[in-house]
């Protein structure tokens, strides 16, 4: 981004990723800031990305079929059976 | 390995292991020493710790469940066949998750599929992180690019607490409606927490493409979850 000025919402909005990533160039950091500490919608808006990320983040425990299981470990004793 | 069919040398696992210092865990030097000592209890854990989550990306590049499945089964043999060659670079989940990749890799081009890996193709416009109706538009004086439909703070919805499982469901089907590149990305960066560098390498992007990737992918999750909990309210 090289406009000058202040951001809008519809650009910060497309910005949410590369700040949270923290590659924003250091200018256009400031005006997403700048922009957040008076816009009430755009602060919901990236705590609404927040919480997505951190609920992403909650997907992952997951039981392994126990099928699928048994003939994985069945697997692996072929596997030390095998001569090396 | 005896036959290279499922590893191919030259995009093996070996290939990219740069030497350099131990990055590992202790926790994973050790787990291979089991493993290489025979200890049947070790794969077990190894199992339970990462094959939910290998079976996650595995599905975000076939959609038959049976050949993702196949495909999981494929790279736990080939890591204990490649266990010799492990040297600690990266962690063993890292090490896995390559494995996978290079397995699916070729799985695919043995299939002679079309290989839907990441990139910003997709058939994909640049569609924009919220509705257009929801901003007001640009030429507007004072109001333009502004909100017209402000978001509202998931007051609700602690990040601390347990989710619902109809939330939980709602993220599920999200990212399963994702482009296959987008949902790959999400899936390795916000579900299993790996960093942005690791994904590039893992996915062969470049760092612009993988933001893209994975801002694409949130922008549409968040908006779902909006949907979703707007409704739950009702």
């Amino acid at each position: 981004m090289s406009q000058r000025g202040a951001m809008s919402c519809r650009q910060l909005v497309e910005l949410v990723t590369e700040y949270l990533e923290g590659t924003l160039p250091p200018d256009d950091r400031a005006r997403f800031e700048e922009h957040l500490a008076a816009c009430d919608g755009c602060g919901a808006y990236l705590d609404q990305m927040r919480k997505t990320i951190a609920l992403a983040g909650r997907l992952r425990e997951e039981d392994v079929a126990p099928a699928a299981r048994e003939r994985l470990l069945a697997s692996f004793r072929d596997w030390k059976a095998r001569p090396a | 390995m005896t036959d290279g069919a499922e590893i191919p040398a030259e995009s093996g696992p070996v290939a990219d292991e740069a030497p350099g210092p131990v990055f590992a865990p202790a926790d994973d030097l050790r787990a291979v020493e089991r493993l290489r000592a025979g200890e049947e209890a070790a794969f077990a854990e190894l199992i339970d710790r990462h094959h939910a989550a290998l079976l996650r990306l595995a599905r975000a590049y076939v959609h038959n469940p049976a050949l993702a499945e196949e495909i999981v089964q494929d790279t736990w043999i080939a890591l204990l066949e490649s266990l010799s060659r492990f040297e600690g670079r990266s962690s063993l989940k890292t090490w896995l998750f390559r494995i996978l990749v290079n397995v699916m890799r070729s799985r695919l081009r043995k299939e002679s599929r079309s290989v839907p890996f990441s990139s910003l193709g997709d058939g994909e416009g640049d569609e924009p992180a919220v509705e257009a109706s929801r901003l007001h538009r640009t030429w507007m004086p004072l109001a333009g690019g502004h909100w017209s439909s402000a978001p509202a703070r998931w007051e609700d919805l602690p990040e601390e607490r347990a989710i619902s499982a109809e939330t939980r469901a709602a993220v599920e089907a999200a990212i399963e409606g994702l482009p296959d590149s987008q949902r790959q990305v999400i899936t390795l960066r916000d579900v299993e927490g790996f960093g942005a560098d690791e994904v590039c390498n893992l996915l062969g992007l470049s760092g612009t493409n993988q933001r893209v990737l994975l801002h694409r992918a949130r922008s549409k999750v968040r908006r779902a979850l909006e949907s979703h909990l707007v409704g739950a309210e009702r």
